[in-house]
């Protein structure tokens, strides 16, 4: 054990205060009973019946929730499909400036992609609604899926492809038997990351999106600027406590996981 | 041992299971095999041994179906293979890395290709089982891959690729993994269950004391070709070239020019030390002078090493009883030593009498040649032994391994030999130590004579 010392403690406080002071303030004035957000006059949870009573708000959850699952599904699919080309698709021409082209809108502003997508729905005739809110988030979100899943590809064992040829596997079936349910995990965190990006992207989504098709941060977005409400506090807490909830149980089931692994591979070597 | 010896290469009416016609395979501007042509047969256990990238895994990843000839043709019992993709050929392949599927148990793992087959359920089970028997795996059936130690990985790898029957089982370096007492052990379990189940096995290896354990046939290869075809005894005992003598095993390579003696009444034509035939131990006839003739080591190395493969060593056959005499403690040979006539004499050092190989073939005479001679070979004394070929010198280092001792001796005109003796005696009594001045002696078949360059 390192010895106590000043220094270290006072760079962490500092770290974690500068990450989490502002979280911490939202959560705590979700709870005030005052309409004045600067205002703390007592504790109350008023403001998420409230919530709960707001239809907008609800319709604009549904929507965002719609196209976040239908949207990563789908980059998930093609990602997925791209990856596994790319990494596996042998040396064919053209396939360093595919892999790069791939990666190019991860780093290209998502005003630039927003406003390309809406000359491209506007030129092809196609109303903007949901559909293309789904669309947009699904190219946007499929690059990400792409690199979460190749990087597991580049790792994974390609003699187990082989094996499952010689054992009489057609291509597909070896990736439908083999290579699928290996790289399944990462195939599942990509379209976490999708669905989560999905959730929280506002410039895309008000690029594209079209009447009856609002998404929560554009309903989020156009409510501040009306003066911030405790609703939203509310809102904003709720949203907080899922994704907390949902990274501490996949990380502790994941390490479980890798434990017991370790643990039966050390007890397997020993009973030899 | 009335049992007819396993070779059917030597029978021209033998069909082969696999050949090689002609074939080249390039990958861009590199060649990895080069216009090869090789027949392997049904039952054989055959070994591409070389160094890495001498093509053995090409020629193994064309037999399975992962890469095409560039030219020639791949025959399996007759049908061209060449353009059939893997998963359409009654060949299946254990990789080097056991390419055990991770999310499958080990009872699934050996049932995978089974399914594929869509084979019925009762007989898949059936078969399954009758593997994990076969690899005594029954306790591991429903455990994961990684929680099984990595022998077990091993064998659930063979049972896998063995469980479809295949007319041929491929094996890439199977045993790399294993450590040496684990590996030994399951080389004799390869060869067990090669001979229960009657598959052609070919492996691919680069260590070459497993190809010598496992396999019938050994291919040496080197640069996309194989340098020479033969029997585990016979590419140890009478290797076809220099490359092939110094990549199997320990040997000392002496050069120098030959000149033909005088070829002796009765026995004439002698032939090259070609593999014609693999010198089994079958037919004791002394006239048989081409023939590596046994000594202590060469015995010793038979039942370590060779018996597995080609049975007991026939008692009967002439050992000359003058070898076994350890170098520790030197007799005087009883009569003159009798040094058959033809054969060469290779002049190689003004400071040491030419060397005498009675076995060689007149036909290098004049040549520039290799004489060379394994270790075990050699006898090693501290008095001047009565012996065709005596070499003198000083003893610069012993690498003791136990069972035997390597002495590094650095003859009169500074070249380096090394000889194998078996320790038969307790170490304290070992008279032999650093710098002692030492004789080296052989017989006149002891070493192979080779063409320089080769």
């Amino acid at each position: 054990m390192r010895r106590f010392s000043w220094f270290n403690a006072t760079s962490l406080t500092l770290g974690f205060a500068f990450l989490y002071l502002p979280m911490i303030i939202l959560v705590v004035y979700s709870f005030n009973s005052s309409r004045l957000v600067t205002v703390w006059a007592g504790f109350s949870t008023k403001w998420y019946g409230e919530l709960l009573q707001n239809e907008d708000f609800l319709q604009a959850a549904w929507v965002t929730l719609k196209v976040a699952f239908f949207a990563s599904t789908l980059a998930t699919v093609l990602g997925t499909l791209a990856a596994y080309v790319l990494v596996r698709g042998g040396r064919f021409a053209g396939r360093t400036l595919f892999s790069g082209m791939i990666y190019a809108p991860l780093v290209m502003p998502e005003v630039i992609t927003g406003l390309s997508l809406l000359l491209l729905f506007i030129g092809i005739g196609l109303d903007r609604g949901i559909l293309t809110v789904i669309l947009a988030h699904t190219t946007f979100a499929m690059c990400y899926v792409s690199v979460v899943v190749s990087s597991r590809l580049v790792s994974f064992d390609h003699s187990l492809e082989e094996a499952a040829l010689d054992l009489g596997c057609s291509p597909f079936e070896a990736f439908r038997l083999v290579t699928l349910p290996i790289i399944a995990p990462a195939v599942i965190s990509g379209w976490l990351l999708a669905f989560t990006l999905s959730l929280d992207d506002l410039v895309i989504a008000s690029f594209t999106t079209g009447p009856g098709a609002t998404t929560l941060p554009i309903k989020v977005f156009s409510a501040v600027r009306l003066g911030v409400s405790p609703e939203i506090n509310a809102l904003s807490t709720i949203l907080i406590a899922i994704v907390t909830v949902g990274v501490i149980t996949t990380s502790l089931i994941s390490k479980r996981a890798a434990v017991r692994q370790a643990k039966e591979e050390r007890a397997a070597e020993r009973s030899t | 041992m009335a049992q007819t010896v396993f070779a059917p290469w030597e029978d021209s009416q033998e069909k082969p299971l696999i050949e090689f016609v002609n074939v080249t395979k390039r990958f861009g501007d590199f060649t990895a095999i080069d216009n090869l042509s090789q027949k392997i047969y049904a039952r054989e256990f055959f070994a591409l041994l070389g160094p890495s990238g001498c093509g053995k895994t090409t020629m193994m990843r064309m037999l399975a179906g992962f890469e095409t000839p560039s030219e020639g043709k791949i025959l399996l019992a007759g049908q061209d293979i060449g353009a059939v993709p893997p998963n359409k050929r009654a060949v299946n392949m254990m990789f080097q890395s056991y390419a055990l599927f991770p999310h499958l148990s080990v009872w699934d793992n050996i049932a995978f290709g089974l399914k594929r087959e869509g084979m019925a359920k009762d007989k898949i089970a059936a078969r399954v089982d009758e593997m994990l028997r076969l690899t005594r795996l029954e306790k591991f059936a429903r455990r994961k891959p990684h929680q099984i130690s990595g022998g077990q990985r091993q064998r659930v790898a063979l049972a896998r690729s063995l469980a479809k029957a295949p007319k041929l089982l491929l094996l890439d370096e199977p045993l790399g993994a294993l450590d040496k007492k684990l590996r030994q052990e399951t080389q004799f379990e390869l060869m067990d269950i090669q001979e229960s189940t009657g598959t052609t096995f070919v492996i691919v290896t680069h260590d070459q004391e497993e190809a010598m354990t496992v396999a019938s046939r050994v291919a040496v290869m080197d640069h996309g070709r194989i340098v020479q075809v033969a029997t585990p005894d016979v590419i140890y005992e009478a290797p076809n070239s220099v490359y092939v003598a110094d990549f199997i095993g320990d040997v000392n390579l002496i050069s120098g020019k030959a000149s033909t003696r005088k070829a002796a009444p009765a026995s004439q034509s002698k032939p090259a030390p070609q593999p014609a035939k693999p010198a089994e131990p079958t037919s004791p006839s002394p006239s048989d002078e081409r023939r590596p003739q046994p000594n202590a080591m060469g015995e010793w190395l038979h039942d370590r090493v060779l018996e597995p493969v080609l049975g007991k060593r026939d008692p009967n056959t002439p050992a000359p009883i003058v070898e076994q005499v350890t170098a520790a403690e030197p007799q005087p040979v009883s009569a003159p030593p009798e040094i058959p006539a033809g054969g060469l004499a290779i002049t190689w050092s003004p400071d040491h009498p030419p060397l005498i190989a009675s076995n060689a073939s007149e036909t290098f005479g004049g040549a520039d040649v290799v004489l060379a001679l394994r270790p075990e070979k050699l006898n090693i004394s501290t008095t001047k032994p009565d012996a065709p070929n005596v070499l003198r010198g000083k003893v610069i280092d012993i690498a003791y391994l136990g069972n035997i001792s390597t002495y590094h001796v650095q003859l009169d005109n500074g070249t380096m030999v090394k000889a194998q003796i078996a320790n038969t005696r307790r170490v304290s009594r070992r008279q032999i130590t650093w710098e002692d001045e030492v004789w080296l002696s052989f017989t006149t078949t002891a070493g192979v004579v080779l063409e320089q360059g080769t």
